[in-house]
């Protein structure tokens, strides 16, 4: 298969970039969207242009490291990941676009790869959950209902790639922040930390510069891992409680 | 706060909590969903006032006679009802600053991604919805725009006078290119609460994943009725079905 590719080149976080034309050529069908892009690299290699830098890691849809908006869609057309999305799903002869994932927080590092430590900061002022420690306890021994453990394993699925950031007009990565507060508050390990987590976890969000939820749901629509946007009311309800219980002082 | 987070030795004030909560950013989609839940309210007394003109001039001028002569507490919901409409725009205009900050590299290539029309327009829908109050005041409210219809008074059996609501509002909706504006404003207004009335429980948490399908179709339903009891006085009007009323 032939593609032609408008890919965005950006030598680091401070100068312009713009988009460049490349052509892609035989191309095989079943080549996934990062092979593609590395037969491409190999071609500008051998012609003495610098490679396009995009950002990949473990290419089998679980480590989020994959990034790329792939005409005008985070992750492109398909339902995963990047890595998971494979050329057949193009018409043969296409113009694609490649521009990198675009969010006030995510300062370009060069070309296609963005800089998502943001989200890192945000999981970091989660903070801990409190544990016994000590000989490791009987599985099983907390009793979860079903429904919860399902929910709680639903939000978990976050790989935090970043695409909800990336897909939503606003740049807002509630859909990202209310997974991540989500699986913790569902379970009853989170419980003690509750509040705390979901008032820090907000603030810090808000710190990097992130937008608001404007309800898009354009983020549920490209979440490789289909976290659905009813955990970002799940986190609007906990931070609604959670502001009430701090401001009249009731906070545990 | 205990040991996990910030010390306990700081006593942080009130006040100043209220306002880390209201100024963050759910805080003040907070303050948007539950001042856009109160004039939805609004929305729906104002209208089931309104259709009260389907009951006859009597009714009518009875119901805005019981209104004008509740004095001060008339006041104090008109100045609650401008306070919240106010806080409605001042919250929305901080969030689109903040969204618009935080989004300032837009994608060359464009995709939708499924949202919808209505929730990409609310901020032009609500503009228009703006134009339109401030018109709507000052035609009905302050009779700024058809003074001759708005000093038109009922002379009741005992001789004592009243404001002639009911043929002001026949009058001013007689009026064709009148009409057509109420009608398309509403119409706008509607695209606005169609998607914003689902939102409300959306931001307010009260929602989940089975909820939401049917929370958005219900907005979009609730929203078309209040279309169509807002828009049948025009029609009706226009139509002939409510007419005007002469003194005898
Ligand atoms: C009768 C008047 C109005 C009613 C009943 C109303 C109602 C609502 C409701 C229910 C919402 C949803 C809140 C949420 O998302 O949780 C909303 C959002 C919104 N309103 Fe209004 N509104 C009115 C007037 C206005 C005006 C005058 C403006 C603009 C100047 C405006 C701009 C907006 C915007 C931009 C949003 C979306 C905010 C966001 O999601 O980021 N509204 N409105
Ligand atoms: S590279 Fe790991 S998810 Fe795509």
């Amino acid at each position: 298969m032939n593609f032609h590719l408008k890919v965005w080149r950006q030598k680091d976080a401070n100068s312009p970039g713009r988009l460049e034309d490349y052509e892609a050529r035989n191309i095989p069908p079943d080549a996934s969207f990062l092979e593609m892009l590395d037969i491409v690299n190999e071609d500008l290699i051998s012609k003495g242009i610098e490679p396009i830098v995009f950002d990949h890691d473990c290419r089998e849809g679980i480590c989020g490291m994959c990034s790329l908006t792939i005409n005008g869609i985070p992750h492109g057309p398909s339902t995963g990941t990047t890595c998971q999305l494979y050329m057949r799903k193009f018409e043969d002869g296409s113009t694609i676009y490649i521009e990198p994932f675009r969010a006030g927080p995510f300062p370009v590092i060069r070309d296609l790869s963005v800089n998502r430590s943001a989200l890192d900061r945000i999981i970091q002022a989660g903070g801990f959950i409190s544990e016994r420690t000590g000989s490791a306890p009987d599985a099983n021994s907390i009793p979860i209902p079903k429904t919860i453990a399902d929910e709680a394993m639903d939000a978990a699925a976050c790989i935090g790639c970043g695409a909800c950031a990336a897909a939503c007009p606003n740049s807002s990565a509630m859909l990202f922040v209310a997974a991540k507060v989500s699986h913790l508050n569902l379970l009853p390990q989170g419980k003690p930390e509750k509040d705390r987590r979901v008032l820090s976890m907000v603030e810090q969000m808000d710190k990097e510069g992130f937008g608001g939820c404007s309800n898009f749901y354009q983020c549920e629509a490209v979440c490789p891992a289909h976290i659905p946007a009813s955990f970002i009311a799940k986190m609007n309800r906990d931070y609604l409680v959670a502001s009430i219980k701090r401001t009249v002082g009731v906070m545990p | 706060m205990s040991a996990s987070g910030s010390s306990s030795a700081t006593v942080v004030s009130i006040p100043c909590l209220l306002t880390r909560w209201l100024l963050s950013s759910l805080g003040k989609k907070t303050i948007v969903a539950v001042t856009g839940s109160l004039l939805v309210l609004f929305l729906i007394g104002h209208l089931l006032g309104n259709l009260t003109i389907y009951l006859g001039q009597d009714v009518i001028n009875t119901y805005a006679q019981k209104l004008q002569s509740m004095g001060p507490l008339l006041w104090i919901v008109r100045l609650g009802l401008l306070a919240v409409f106010l806080l409605h725009i001042i919250f929305v205009v901080l969030l689109i600053a903040e969204n618009l900050r935080a989004s300032a590299t837009k994608y060359i290539a464009k995709d939708n991604m499924g949202s919808t029309l209505f929730a990409r327009t609310m901020k032009y829908t609500g503009l228009i919805v703006l134009a339109f109050v401030v018109f709507h005041i000052s035609h009905f409210t302050l009779g700024l725009v058809q003074p001759e219809f708005y000093h038109l008074y009922q002379t009741l059996p005992d001789g004592s006078k009243r404001h002639d609501v009911y043929n002001m509002v026949v009058r001013g909706f007689q009026n064709v290119p009148i009409s057509i504006f109420y009608i398309l404003a509403l119409t706008f207004l509607t695209f606005h609460l169609s998607h914003g009335v689902a939102s409300i429980f959306q931001t307010l948490g009260i929602s989940n994943r089975f909820l939401r399908p049917l929370l958005e179709r219900a907005s979009i339903a609730f929203a078309w009725l209040l279309w169509a009891g807002y828009v049948s006085i025009p029609i009706s009007i226009l139509l002939g079905f409510v007419q005007l009323k002469l003194p005898a």
